[in-house]
C-alpha cells in the first residue's frame, strides 16, 4: 500500500501526538485535545455531508446515539469492553441512519437541515422523559475495560481514551481521506455542484447520499462514544440542536478542505472556549457569532483554505475553438 | 427494422396550455434529425418527456421497442439515450478533467467505489483523448467556472457522449454560443457523432445549421409536429415557412412565443422534481 | 368527554401561541427566502422589553390590565422596530441574494450574538411580568378552569393571523408583495424596489417574534435561552405548513397544538416528541409541508 503526503502527515502526527501526550503535556490539555478529537470525528461527519452540499443541523443526533450506547451498554447490557461499546453506538447509528435516511434523503439544502435537527430533537425529548436514563442529568458510563484492563479514571484513564482517541481519529481520517478521492467520494461532491447532471450520468443522487449519510452517522456515533468514554458521563444535551450548531460552526472554521481542518478546527475551538468562558462568560456566544460571521464574508472556505491558497491551476488565456492545437497534454 | 425510439401519442399539458400533441416520433438506427420550432413550441418538453425529465400526460416511449415510460432518468441513461442540455449542466466548481472522470466512472458502474481512487490511470488517460477530440483540452485542470460558454457546451455534450449511447439528444447544442463559433463547434460534435456511429436528434435554432448536417428535420409547432421529412421538404413546406421559420405574418408568430413562455413558466411550477 | 374539551381547550391556546411565535418566521421566508434562525432571539428581545416595561409600570404596586396589555404590545412594537433595524441596515442588507443554506448560518451567527448580547443588556436573573396575567383572573368552561388571559391570546392571534391575511390579498402593498413571493425577477422587473420590500417584510417580521415573546412574558419567567427553545418549535410549524404560507403556519399551528395537548393529557411521556413526530409524518406524507408549492429545476 503506498501513501501519499497526506497519509504519510496522519501517521506522522498522530505518532508525536500520542509521544508529546504520553510524556509531557498536563493532565488538563490532554483531557481537552481528547474531548475535542472526538468531538472533531462528529465534525467530520458533519464535513462528509457538506461535500455533499447538505448541511446537517441534527449531527448531535448520532453524537447523542454513540454516546448513549456506551453508557447504556455498560449499564443495561453488562458491557465493558470498550472497543465493543464503540462499536455497540456505531451500529446503533447506522440502524438508526438507515431507517431516517429513506426520508432525509428526499431533501436538501435547508429542508434537509431543519428535518435532520428536527429528528435530533425528538431523540431530545424522548430522553428527557426517560426517568430511568437519568432524565435531563443523564447518568454516569461505568467502568469499562479495554484490551482487558479495567480503566477506572483518574490519570490512567484520561491517557488511555487519549491514546484510543487519536488512533481512532487517524484511523478514520486515513479512511475519509481515500474516501474524498474515490468514485463515490467525488461524486458527492458532483452532487453538490450539479444534481441534475449526475442523474443524466445515470447514477441516484439518492442512493449517494443515502450512503453518504449512514456512513457520516457511523463516523459521528464514534465520536460520541468516545466522548462518553473520556467524560464518563452522558446527558441528553448531546442531542439538543445546539450542540449540532456547535459542530456545523467548527465544520465551518475548519472548513472542507482537508481531513485534518476538523480537528485542527476543533482543538481551536476548545482552546479558546476554555479562556472565552474564563474571562468572558456572556460573551462567549457572541464572539462564536462574530468568527462566523467573519468566516462566511472573509474566509467562505474556513481555516484550512488559509494553507492552501494557490490550489487551481491558471486558466489558459487563449479560447481552445480558436487554438486549433489544444490538443491532448502530455 | 424496430426504431431505436418511438413515441406513441405523446401528450403533455401544463393546466390548460398543451405542450405536446400526440406525438409520434419514430428514429432509425443512424438518423441525424434536426428539431425546430420557435420557443416554446414544445421541443424541449419532448427532450425532457423522453427522457424521463417530465411525465408526459399520456402516451407511450418505446427504446428498441422496450417501453421506457415511468423510468427515472438515470435509468434511462443507462438504457442507452444520453442527452445534453441547453444551459451546459456540469459541475462548476470541480474542473474539466474531475468533471469527465467522474462521468467515465458513472459510465462504468452505477456504485461508484468508496475506497479506490477515482483517478485512476486509465480514467484519466481516456478524459485526456476526449478532451482531445472535442478540442478543450487546454481546459484540462481549469475550473468549469472559468471555461468559455462554447467549450462549457462542447464539455456537456462530451459527457453525455462517455457512455457510448445508442442515441444522443442534444438540446441547443449551439445556444448561447457566438454566430462565429457555431460552425467550428458543431464540426467539432458531429465529427465525433460520425466517429461513435451515433444517431441524434438535436434541436436548433439556425436553419444554415440544421440544413448542413441533418438527413431528417421534424418541425414543432405549438406543441405538434406539423412537418417531418427531409430537409429540403420540410423548410419549403408553407405551413413551416409561416409558422416556424418566420418568413410570413413575424408578429403573429411572436404572439405565439409569448403564450408558449407562460406555458414554460407553468411547467417548472407544476412538474415533480427528480428524485 | 371533558379531557377532550380540556384538549381543545388546551390545544387550541397551545396553537395560538404556536402561530404567534411563527407567523414573523413564515412571513420573513415567504418574501425573502430566509430561514430566520435568529427569530427566536426576537421572541426573547420581546419578552424582555415587555417584562421590563410592565416592571417598571407596576413599580408601585398599582396598574390596571388595560393599561398593562398596552404596554406590552408597544414593548414588542419597540423592540421589535428597533432591533429589527439594526439588524437589517446593520447586517442582512449586505447578505441579501446569498444561497438559503448560508443564509441559514448567517441568521445562526445572528442568534449567537444575539443571545449574548441580552445577557448583557438584561443579565442573567429572571424577569417577570405575571401582572396582566393575573389581573384578568379565570373563567370557566364546561367545569374547566382557564385563564382569561390564555383566551385573549386565542382572540389575538386570530387578529394577527386576519390582519395578515387581509394585508397580503387585500391591500395594493399586498399585491406587491406576493408579486415578490411569486417570482422575484418579474417583479424586480417590473419596477418594485425589492430591496425596500425585504426591509419592510423583515421589520414586520421582527416586530411579531417581539410581539409573540412579549404576550407570552407574563406566563412565563423570562431568562436567557427561551428564544433557543422557542425557534425551533416554531420552525416545525412553518415545514409543517408548508414554508412561507401564512395559512398553512395557521394550520400547522392548530395541529401541532392540538396533538401536543392530546399527548399532554393522554401520554405525557411523548409531550415533547409528539411535535417533532407529527412533523416527520406530515414531511414523509407531503414533503412540502401542508400548503406548500414544488418547484422543478427548469434544464
Amino acid at each position: 500500500m503506498r501513501l501519499d503526503k497526506t497519509e504519510l502527515a496522519l501517521v506522522g502526527l498522530a505518532v508525536v501526538l500520542m509521544l508529546a501526550g504520553t510524556l509531557a503535556a498536563p493532565g488538563w490539555l490532554i483531557f481537552l485535545i481528547t474531548v475535542a478529537l472526538a468531538k472533531a470525528l462528529v465534525v467530520q461527519g458533519v464535513v462528509m455531508q457538506m461535500k455533499a452540499g447538505l448541511v446537517s443541523f441534527g449531527q448531535g443526533l448520532f453524537y447523542c446515539v454513540g454516546g448513549y450506547a456506551v453508557g447504556m451498554g455498560g449499564q443495561f447490557l453488562g458491557l465493558n469492553a470498550g472497543l465493543v461499546l464503540l462499536a455497540l453506538g456505531v451500529i446503533a447509528a447506522v440502524v438508526l441512519a438507515m431507517v431516517l435516511g429513506l426520508l432525509l434523503t428526499r431533501y436538501r439544502e435547508i429542508f434537509f437541515a431543519m428535518l435532520s435537527l428536527a429528528f435530533s430533537m425528538i431523540l431530545y425529548g424522548v430522553l428527557v422523559k426517560s426517568q430511568e436514563l437519568g432524565s435531563t442529568d443523564g447518568f454516569n458510563v461505568k467502568a469499562w475495560t479495554l484490551l482487558g484492563r479495567t480503566i477506572e479514571g483518574g490519570e490512567q484513564a484520561t491517557h488511555t481514551v487519549f491514546i484510543l482517541t487519536v488512533l481512532t481519529a487517524a484511523t478514520v481520517a486515513f479512511i475519509l481521506h481515500r474516501f474524498y478521492r474515490s468514485a463515490m467520494g467525488m461524486t458527492c461532491e458532483a452532487i453538490r455542484e450539479n444534481e441534475v447532471r449526475v442523474e443524466f450520468l445515470g447514477l441516484s443522487p439518492r442512493w449517494i447520499n443515502y450512503a453518504n449519510y449512514v456512513a457520516a452517522a457511523a463516523v459521528s456515533a464514534l465520536g460520541g462514544g468516545l466522548t462518553a468514554l473520556a467524560t464518563g458521563h452522558v446527558d441528553p444535551d448531546m442531542a439538543y440542536w445546539t450542540t449540532s450548531g456547535e459542530f456545523v460552526f467548527i465544520a465551518l472554521l475548519g472548513g472542507t478542505g482537508s481531513v485534518f481542518a476538523p480537528f485542527l478546527a476543533a482543538i481551536v475551538f476548545a482552546l479558546v472556549r476554555t479562556y472565552a468562558i474564563e474571562f468572558l462568560p456572556n460573551a462567549w456566544q457572541m464572539i462564536l457569532g462574530f468568527t462566523l460571521l467573519g468566516i462566511v464574508v472573509f474566509l467562505p472556505k474556513g481555516l484550512w483554505s488559509l494553507f492552501t491558497r494557490r490550489a487551481v491551476a491558471p486558466v489558459p488565456s487563449s479560447s481552445p475553438t480558436n487554438a486549433r492545437t489544444g490538443g491532448v497534454r502530455a | 427494422m424496430t426504431p431505436i425510439l418511438e413515441t406513441r401519442k405523446l401528450n403533455k399539458s401544463f393546466g390548460a396550455v398543451t405542450a405536446a400533441k400526440d406525438l409520434n416520433v419514430k428514429i432509425g438506427k443512424g438518423e441525424i434529425v434536426g428539431v425546430i420550432g420557435a420557443n416554446g413550441a414544445g421541443k424541449t418538453t419532448f427532450i425532457n418527456m423522453v427522457t424521463g425529465y417530465l411525465p408526459p400526460t399520456s402516451g407511450e416511449i418505446l427504446m428498441d421497442g422496450r417501453p421506457i415510460l415511468g423510468l427515472a432518468p438515470r435509468a434511462i441513461t443507462r438504457s442507452g439515450l444520453a442527452r445534453s442540455f441547453q444551459v451546459a449542466q456540469l459541475f462548476p466548481e470541480l474542473t474539466v478533467l474531475d468533471n469527465l472522470v467522474i462521468a467515465l466512472a458513472a459510465a462504468e458502474s452505477p456504485h461508484p467505489s468508496f475506497l479506490k481512487p477515482l483517478h485512476t490511470k486509465a480514467r484519466v488517460a481516456k478524459a485526456e483523448e476526449i478532451l482531445g477530440e472535442f478540442k478543450v483540452g487546454a481546459y484540462r485542470d481549469a475550473r468549469v467556472t472559468a471555461v468559455p460558454q462554447g467549450s462549457r457546451k462542447l464539455i456537456d455534450i462530451a459527457m453525455a457522449m462517455i457512455g457510448n449511447p445508442k442515441m444522443l439528444l442534444l438540446d441547443e447544442p449551439t445556444s448561447g454560443v457566438s454566430v462565429d463559433e457555431k460552425g467550428d463547434l458543431m464540426d467539432t460534435v458531429m465529427a465525433a457523432v460520425h466517429h461513435h456511429g451515433l444517431t441524434v436528434l438535436f434541436v436548433e435554432h439556425d436553419m444554415d445549421v440544421v440544413r448542413r448536417y441533418v438527413s431528417r428535420i421534424l418541425a414543432f409547432y405549438s406543441g405538434e409536429i406539423i412537418a417531418d421529412g427531409p430537409p429540403d421538404a420540410v423548410l419549403a413546406d408553407a405551413r413551416v415557412r409561416e409558422l416556424v421559420t418566420g418568413h410570413s405574418d413575424h408578429k403573429g408568430a411572436e404572439q405565439k412565443g409569448a403564450d408558449h413562455k407562460s406555458a414554460e413558466h407553468a411547467a417548472a411550477q407544476q412538474g415533480s422534481s427528480v428524485a | 368527554m371533558l379531557s377532550f374539551l380540556a384538549v381543545l381547550i388546551d390545544g387550541t391556546i397551545y396553537a395560538s401561541w404556536l402561530f404567534l411565535v411563527a407567523a414573523g418566521l413564515t412571513v420573513i421566508y415567504g418574501v425573502m427566502r430566509i430561514l430566520n434562525m435568529a427569530h427566536g432571539s426576537f421572541y426573547a428581545i420581546g419578552a424582555y422589553a415587555a417584562a421590563s416595561a410592565i416592571g417598571w409600570y407596576f413599580a408601585d404596586g398599582t396598574g390596571s390590565a388595560g393599561v398593562s396589555f398596552l404596554i406590552l404590545i408597544g414593548a414588542a412594537l419597540v423592540a421589535g422596530l428597533v432591533v429589527g433595524t439594526l439588524v437589517e441596515r446593520g447586517l442582512l442588507r449586505f447578505m441579501y441574494g446569498r444561497d438559503e443554506t448560508l443564509m441559514v448560518i448567517i441568521t445562526y451567527a445572528l442568534l449567537l450574538i444575539l443571545e449574548d448580547a441580552m445577557k448583557i443588556v438584561f443579565g442573567v436573573n429572571p424577569y417577570f411580568a405575571y401582572q396582566p396575567y393575573t389581573a384578568l383572573g379565570r373563567s370557566t368552561i364546561a367545569g374547566l378552569k382557564v385563564s382569561n388571559y390564555d383566551l385573549v391570546l386565542i382572540g389575538i392571534a386570530v387578529a394577527v393571523g386576519l390582519a395578515l391575511w387581509g394585508w397580503l390579498e387585500r391591500t395594493n402593498l399586498g399585491k406587491i408583495l406576493r408579486a415578490v413571493i411569486h417570482d422575484r425577477e418579474v417583479a424586480r422587473a417590473m419596477g418594485v424596489n425589492v430591496r425596500r420590500m425585504f426591509t419592510l417584510t423583515f421589520l414586520i417580521g421582527t416586530t411579531l417574534g417581539a410581539l409573540a415573546g412579549a404576550l407570552t412574558a407574563p406566563s412565563i419567567s423570562v431568562v436567557p435561552g427561551i428564544g433557543v427553545e422557542v425557534i425551533v418549535l416554531a420552525f416545525a410549524v412553518v415545514v409543517v405548513g408548508g414554508m412561507g404560507s401564512i395559512e398553512g403556519a395557521a394550520v400547522g399551528a392548530l395541529l401541532l397544538g392540538l396533538s401536543r395537548a392530546a399527548a399532554v393529557h393522554f401520554a405525557p411521556q411523548f409531550e415533547l416528541f409528539v411535535i417533532y413526530g407529527v412533523m416527520s409524518l406530515v414531511l414523509a406524507i407531503r414533503p412540502q409541508g401542508l400548503f406548500g408549492r414544488t418547484l422543478v429545476r427548469k434544464i
